[in-house]
């Protein structure tokens, strides 16, 4: 019997079967979680799709130790309420993409491992590869792996955990993935600066997050991205009186920036949620999405490079460190030179959005230097040696 | 003692060491080349004394170019190569091997740049862990994590290791904070690996190389994330009449939703030997010391500091005692940090570093302790409470082979308990080669196949740090055909 179609292990051992029948009969899978997130990467050529849908479920969560595990199929939103239930959270912020993509379904913790989903707490707690502390994964000879474990302190063999983190399903089938938690912060206060340009915005943020007043997201939203006037959004997370502290403090520290009001917490968690799933750039859909990850003082720079070449709405999370941009879907929808001003700005560029059409001809990841592209397609031959999953997502051949 | 194998230098290459010494000597000049026995000497061994290795040969590049041209010509030569920071790994990884050229990284020491608005510093890999914070400090920025030997230690053994230290509970550990480095494989390419943007594209390749023990590579520069201080730090006693009540303290602050800047554990013994060496005012009639230390403006650390208070009541903690000043604060954490030190003033001793679920924290405490009488031996116990990263430190006479046995078979016993509770054989000092056989018992057959061929993208022939890390029996075969690992 030939696999085609879709197929919906319900355990581990399932899941590594069907890979082994899969690379018996030389055929490429296409892995899937919840289909939320299927526009990312290049169209991959693939003859049978496996989804983690019924792997679900939590596997382990202890609140006292700060650690969840879970399948790879369990949804994102199950994670987060278990957690929420004990006053916990991940502590990356993992952004929503069914906003951009315009998918339904219900995003998966595998899914958000994969590709290493952070949102704005990444300049505070950093990535979801820095919460991630262990996985299961089935590799390409049907095997099932495991790397890492329960506790966060952990340097026993070559940290496979990590490589798996933003490999988008081409490193294998996650089947399990275990991470660290955080406390939900008691009080999260958004404060505001209102009509400063790019440069300054920049600098008001990196004054922020150079204080010691523990900002945990650092966002600019220029005029007329997602409101009238420019915004500069702060936050800070604590015990109340913490907070009022830290608002005075970084009040006069950014005086010269103008005043710093504080936003309703209903509307500061509403602006977090919108940038962190670059909801102000969702619309019009037939523009297409970049991510930019530049350092952070060399963003302004790189927009007004891109802006002076062609028409695109841009705004910055992590400080500056990340850049989100809309433009049209001509040409190359601008990628050469998009590329081109990341890199000055000791950055590069993801297509997250386009049409098919295009991410089959524009490089969607970063063109890699040779030298990192040959040890990426040694390390996919070391674990994917027929090449199975997910083909040519990432790069052409890997 | 019990011999830990290493694998039967290689007699061809042995026999060919002074043409390869030629070699090198055209490669570098005279003073980056250590070539005489008695200068040699200095490199056979690490802080994990108890073994030892003559090298062929030192090189101590002072740049990429160096680096690069010494590892092209090893690599051409079939010859391996042992990286090397500051030499005071625990678990020797920077141990040589007498067919092997070690690569030292003590000549690039240079701070190339500091950046407080993008929050990173770029620099050589022979720059103490230390040297970083200090060079930060008077602006208000440090470098998070820190080893206990943070003042001796390189940054390059810090990545190859993935240090830890007491405050990676709120900072992490290296893996977290570093943002790219260079890398020199085997065969002399020089490859850029991430940079100073917060993401980097592509694989996870500087997750791979953090904690590789200088098996994928030899890093030649690194970027670094700098952090701005807390406006002020206290560390605060604590101390319980038993471990267990300690332990549970530990459960229940974090089980509060209070995650301290760090929480460290000493047991009875370790209080002793602590108090005697730093007198740090550490209480002597208690039976568990907790250090919990806390960050912010003064009126923040008094408002945490009165949470935990109140916990650590409720699990009947005896004494509480606040650092009153920098000089109280500094003595409290140098009676820590310079535990295995002031345990080798009074024996000698090996260091475990087994991680495990905090919750099982009294129990393992209870287990280590049957598992050292049962040896006949004593144990002190330092760790890091807040992340369960244990340090047992068990005492023994190093001239007593018997005694000695005794340690390490104690020690073994205790890894495999770690690892049974759901914890793993090393969480911060690495594998080397002291937990190197021990692996089987944290992974399988599967699991260390895929780590080899991972390994195995890097260096296909095997000659970097080639006897650490995976057990020599049962390794995969290297690209030459020849069986790797062959143990003496």
């Amino acid at each position: 019997m030939t696999l085609t179609g879709m197929h919906q292990p319900t355990d581990e051992t399932a899941a590594a079967e069907l890979v082994r029948q899969a690379k018996a009969e030389g055929i490429p899978i296409r892995v899937a979680g919840g289909g939320t997130r299927g526009g990312v990467g290049r169209p991959a050529q693939a003859g049978v799709t496996v989804s983690t849908a019924k792997l679900r479920g939590i596997t382990l969560y202890e609140p006292s130790e700060m650690v969840i595990g879970a399948w790879a199929g369990t949804p994102l939103a199950e994670i987060e309420a278990t957690l929420d239930a004990k006053g916990q959270m991940l502590a990356f912020e993992p952004a929503d993409f069914r906003l951009l993509y315009g998918t339904n379904g219900s995003p998966t913790i595998g899914a958000v491992a994969a590709g290493n989903i952070a949102g704005p707490r990444r300049i505070w707690a950093g990535g979801c590869r820095d919460s991630l502390i262990g996985v299961r994964f089935v590799n390409g000879s049907g095997e099932l792996v495991k790397s890492g474990g329960r506790v966060m302190k952990n340097v026993t063999g070559l940290d496979l955990v990590k490589l798996q983190a933003g490999a988008w399903g081409t490193l294998g089938l996650l089947t399990e993935v275990i991470f660290k938690v955080v406390p939900k912060p008691d009080t999260v206060a958004t404060l505001v600066l209102a009509g400063l340009d790019d440069p300054r915005a920049i600098r008001a943020m990196a004054d922020a997050i150079t204080s010691p007043f523990e900002i945990t997201g650092a966002a600019h939203l220029p005029d007329g991205v997602g409101g009238e006037g420019a915004r500069t959004y702060l936050r800070i997370e604590g015990f109340p009186d913490s907070i009022a502290y830290r608002t005075d403090a970084l009040g006069k520290l950014l005086a010269q920036y103008g005043a710093l009001s504080r936003l309703g917490d209903a509307v500061g968690a509403s602006v977090w949620s919108a940038i962190r799933d670059a909801a102000p750039l969702a619309e019009p859909r037939d523009q297409v999405i970049w991510r930019l990850s530049v350092k952070p003082s060399e963003a302004p720079a790189a927009i007004a490079a891109i802006t002076a070449c062609r028409a695109a709405r841009a705004f910055y999370d992590w400080g500056g460190g990340l850049i989100w941009l809309a433009t049209a879907a001509d040409g190359d929808a601008g990628a050469s030179m998009i590329r081109k001003a990341a890199k000055a700005a000791r950055g590069y560029a993801t297509l997250l959005r386009a049409p098919d059409t295009l991410r089959a001809v524009v490089p969607v990841f970063e063109p890699e230097a040779p030298a990192v592209a040959a040890l990426t397609k040694r390390i996919k031959a070391s674990v994917d040696p027929a090449g199975l999953f997910n083909p040519g997502l990432m790069h052409a051949g890997v | 003692m019990s011999a830990i194998a290493f694998p039967i230098p290689d007699a061809g290459i042995l026999a060919r060491r002074d043409l390869i010494i030629e070699g090198l000597a055209r490669l570098l000049p005279p003073e980056c080349l250590v070539t005489s026995e008695d200068e040699r000497r200095a490199f056979e061994t690490d802080a994990f004394t108890a073994y030892r290795r003559m090298p062929m040969a030192v090189c101590l590049p002072r740049n990429t170019a160096e680096v690069s041209a010494v590892l092209s010509f090893c690599h051409d030569h079939g010859v391996p190569v042992i990286p090397r920071g500051a030499g005071t790994s625990l678990c020797g990884g920077a141990i040589p091997q007498e067919d092997a050229v070690v690569i030292g990284v003590s000549k690039m020491n240079r701070i190339l740049e500091i950046d407080y608005p993008n929050r990173l510093a770029r620099v050589e890999p022979g720059v103490t862990n230390l040297a970083i914070t200090n060079a930060v400090t008077a602006d208000g920025f440090f470098y998070a994590p820190d080893p206990s030997s943070q003042l001796a230690c390189t940054i390059g053994g810090n990545i190859g290791m993935n240090s830890g230290g007491a405050h990676c509970l709120k900072y992490g550990v290296t893996t977290n904070n570093i943002l790219g480095v260079t890398l020199v494989l085997m065969d002399g390419t020089v490859v850029e690996i991430g940079g100073e943007a917060m993401d980097a594209p592509g694989y996870d390749l500087l997750g791979l190389v953090c904690g590789s023990e200088g098996q994928l590579g030899i890093m030649t520069e690194a970027t670094v994330r700098i952090l701005r201080a807390a406006e002020g730090a206290r560390p605060v006693l604590f101390g319980f009449e038993t471990s267990k009540q300690a332990g549970e303290a530990v459960a229940a602050i974090i089980g509060a939703g209070i995650v301290p800047v760090a929480m460290e554990f000493m047991d009875k013994p370790a209080i002793d030997i602590c108090e005697a060496f730093a007198h740090a005012g550490y209480p002597m009639d208690v039976d568990a010391l907790l250090i919990i230390e806390v960050e912010g403006s003064d009126a923040e650390m008094d408002a945490m500091l009165g949470r935990i208070v109140e916990i650590a009541k409720m699990h009947g903690v005896k004494t509480v005692k606040e650092s009153k000043s920098a000089i109280e604060t500094a003595a409290i954490w140098k009676g820590r940090k310079s535990a295995f030190g002031a345990t080798g003033r009074i024996a000698d001793y090996i260091c475990m570093d087994g991680t495990i679920p905090t919750g099982q924290l009294p129990f393992v405490l209870k287990r280590i302790d049957e598992i050292v009488k049962g040896y006949g031996l004593r144990v002190a116990n330092v760790f890091h409470a807040g992340d369960g990263n244990l340090h047992p430190l068990i005492l023994y006479n190093c001239n007593d082979p018997v005694e000695a046995q005794k340690a390490e078979d104690a020690g073994n016993d205790i890894l495999k308990l770690c690892v049974e509770v759901g914890g793993c054989l090393t969480g911060e000092h690495g594998v080397g080669i002291e937990k190197r056989d021990l692996m089987t018992h944290q992974f399988n057959e599967v699991d260390l196949h895929q780590q080899m061929k991972i390994r195995a993208a890097f260096d296909p022939g095997w000659l970097m740090n080639p006897a650490k890390v995976f057990p020599l029996e049962g390794r995969l075969p290297v690209e030459d055909g020849a069986l790797n690992g062959k143990a003496a």
